[in-house]
């Protein structure tokens, strides 16, 4: 299967899932906590004309204000923490956080030192770990798959 | 090695001169700290050789001092000189050279937050990478303080370059940006449209990766220096892997050089296709943007193909790489090909559309005597008439066996940078091929058990320019490890390249300079 059928599969499951849930596209802040900007070439690609996420109703916007999920990427440095804090309280309720990459999940290879965080839910609560040194695309529409789930179980249980 | 230049270098300096010492193509030569401005400035303007890195190290335990090196490239004879001062560890200051040699700035500013050492004398003393919550005295790259160390933070504050006037206001941009980029700080002074000044606070990112090399051990440190720079992990890993086999005396097989020239040129052509396409994205040129994005990410599925990682990861090691490539061979061939087909006719495009040349056209400029002055390196630097090429000064890898050109353009503005990668693409395309063609057998890999105790440089061009390692090893465990990443010197490059352009064209200007702030930040 190449490249393009499975994103095309993928995506069309995803896209179904968004419009249930939202009525509209899910908008998504992408924010780098201090990765390598390996993780940023992926997100990137993702919006490349062979991925073009945007057409399964993903739309990375320009503000927190305006997002429904952050994608956050790298470590979390000391330097970054204070940015990172003020994105998630900018970002309105019910926000969903993925961690992108494994600098995000557990601090990967720069782990807990005076400069890096180790790991974005040391900081902010995450609903999403997705692994990978960068994750490919696949990964990360993976991902975003995973977390929807997760809200519409957040929201279910609101109503209840 | 004896070349005149070195010779006269050293009958010039006779009476500063206390120790000598040559490895490999590096000369050390230490002299008195008094005369280190004198000597600097000779060797900067009266030789000519370019100021490549300045660091530190902390020997107090050995013999009480810091020691500094000023490290200048003798680009004609594949030669590095190094002068290296003794600094008191009891009263760490020193004489700044920054306001002779204007490329000196940050590497200054780094010592004095990373290992306490004042310059003196130095124009602007801020901080650098320690942000205003630091506490003062605390230096992370000394060797008494603990990397797991978690320092408090105090109440500080950053003073920025203020630019007063009738009219002048000030856009303050980031950390987080509105794209999907890396976060620093921008501060625009404009009156209008014109940008009068800008300001670049950087190091958000500062992750300790130096610091970090010192406490993993050797085989984890070459991934750690894949992920420097993400997307120039190949060159990162190469120049690391190149500096610890100098040390350990290890001869490459040729077969992995090949293969090393072959990752390194994948590399540059995908970063070189996205930075087009990003200046295609800017100047709103959704066409050129959409069909450069296409080759890029066509790059990226044929690294994965070849190599199963598409940032072309996990593949070197100290002594060769880790996997054969050699029967993807028509794979490539055939793949890249048909990319250079289809690039050569997007830059036909590029040139023939009026709307896009208009805004890349004599925006951003960059003069030889800036660029020479702040050491531009890479892609940016030969854009502005610097003709300085790793690959071709201080060969590598299997360079010295192939032929290839060295484009160098005068204009330094956007135009030129575009059309040096867009020359390099087509010279990375060639190289690969003549690589694969005379891909010589046998194998990929030498053991390397244990590293001696020594040090040594490791060199590449990485898509952004010359990328320089400083490795010492004590008992198989680094002892320090000096990155020198090109954006380091290019970053200071935006600040003069902006100014009398308007605030649309600057992320067009960062775009074409490609500057890397993870690498940068480290």
């Amino acid at each position: 299967m190449t490249v393009e059928d499975e994103i095309e599969i993928m995506g069309q499951r995803m896209n179904d899932k968004i419009r249930k849930i939202f009525g509209r596209s899910l908008h998504i802040r992408e924010v780098d906590a201090g990765s390598c900007n390996a993780c940023e070439v992926e997100v990137n690609s993702l919006s490349n004309p062979i991925y073009d996420i945007e057409r399964f109703g993903l739309h990375i916007v320009a503000s927190p204000r305006h997002a429904d999920m952050l994608l956050v990427t790298g470590s979390v440095t000391r330097n970054m923490e204070l940015a990172l804090l003020k994105t998630y309280n900018a970002t309105p309720s019910p926000k969903l956080v993925a961690a992108m990459g494994s600098c995000a999940c557990n601090g990967g290879i720069f782990g807990e030192t005076y400069a890096s965080g180790g790991g974005v839910d040391k900081f902010i609560p995450v609903d999403v770990y997705i692994p990978g040194c960068p994750p490919r695309p696949q990964a990360v529409i993976f991902g975003i798959m995973v977390v929807l789930d997760k809200l519409e179980q957040k929201i279910g249980k609101k109503e209840v | 090695m004896k070349t005149e230049i070195i010779d006269t270098i050293k009958k010039d300096f006779q009476e500063n001169i206390l120790e000598e010492s040559i490895s490999y193509n590096e000369i050390y030569l230490t002299v008195k700290k008094e005369s280190i401005v004198k000597l600097c400035d000779r060797i900067y303007y009266h030789f000519d050789l370019p100021l490549v890195s300045i660091f530190a190290t902390d020997e107090r335990n050995i013999n009480g001092f810091f020691k500094i090196h000023y490290v200048f490239s003798i680009d004609k004879n594949d030669a590095f000189i190094i002068l290296r001062i003794n600094v008191d560890g009891k009263n760490p200051g020193y004489p700044s050279i920054t306001y002779k040699i204007a490329a000196a700035n940050w590497y200054e500013r780094e010592m004095q937050d990373m290992f306490g050492l004042v310059p003196q004398g130095h124009p602007d003393p801020r901080r650098l990478m320690n942000f205003e919550d630091w506490p003062d005295g605390v230096h992370p790259l000394r060797k008494d303080f603990d990397i797991r160390t978690k320092p408090p933070r105090v109440n500080g504050e950053y003073i920025y370059r203020h630019v007063d006037g009738e009219g002048v206001y000030e856009i303050p941009v980031g950390p987080v940006h509105a794209g999907v980029i890396e976060p620093g700080h921008f501060r625009f002074s404009v009156a209008g449209e014109p940008i009068i000044n800008l300001e670049i606070r950087h190091f958000y990112t500062h992750k300790g990766v130096e610091k970090l090399f010192e406490n993993i051990s050797i085989d984890k440190a070459v991934f750690l220096s894949e992920r420097i720079s993400g997307d120039n992990s190949v060159a990162h890993a190469v120049a690391f892997c190149q500096a610890m086999e100098k040390i350990a005396g290890v001869n490459v097989p040729p077969r992995a050089r090949f293969i090393r020239t072959i990752l390194l040129e994948l590399e540059r052509i995908y970063n070189h296709l996205g930075d087009i396409a990003g200046i295609a994205t800017d100047v709103a040129f959704a066409f050129g943007a959409a069909h450069a994005n296409k080759l890029k990410e066509e790059v990226l599925q044929l690294n994965e193909r070849v190599t199963g990682s598409r940032m072309l990861r996990g593949m070197n090691a100290i002594g060769g790489v880790r996997r054969d490539i050699g029967d993807k061979k028509d794979e490539i061939l055939q793949k890249l090909s048909i990319i250079q087909r289809d690039f050569r006719k997007l830059m036909e495009n590029f040139t023939s559309t009026p709307s896009l040349m208009d805004r890349i056209e004599t925006t951003g400029r960059i003069y030889p005597d800036t660029a020479k002055g702040l050491h531009v390196v890479g892609p940016s630097g030969r854009a502005s008439g610097l003709d300085r090429d790793t690959r071709r000064d201080h060969p590598y890898a299997a360079y010295p066996e192939f032929n290839f050109k060295v484009p160098v353009l005068k204009a330094g503005d956007v135009l030129s940078r575009t059309i040096v990668r867009a020359d390099e693409i087509c010279e990375s395309v060639a190289l690969i091929e003549q690589a694969l063609w005379a891909l010589p057998e046998r194998e990929t890999r030498v053991n390397v058990e244990k590293i001696p105790d020594g040090h040594a440089f490791g060199y590449t061009e990485s898509p952004r320019g010359e990328t320089i390692y400083w490795v010492r090893t004590i008992g198989n465990r680094i002892d320090r490890c000096k990155v020198r990443d090109p954006s380091f010197c290019n970053w200071l490059a935006i600040e003069y390249a902006v100014l009398d352009n308007i605030v649309p064209d600057f992320p067009i200007i960062n775009k074409s300079l490609s500057l890397s702030y993870s690498g940068n930040d480290m």
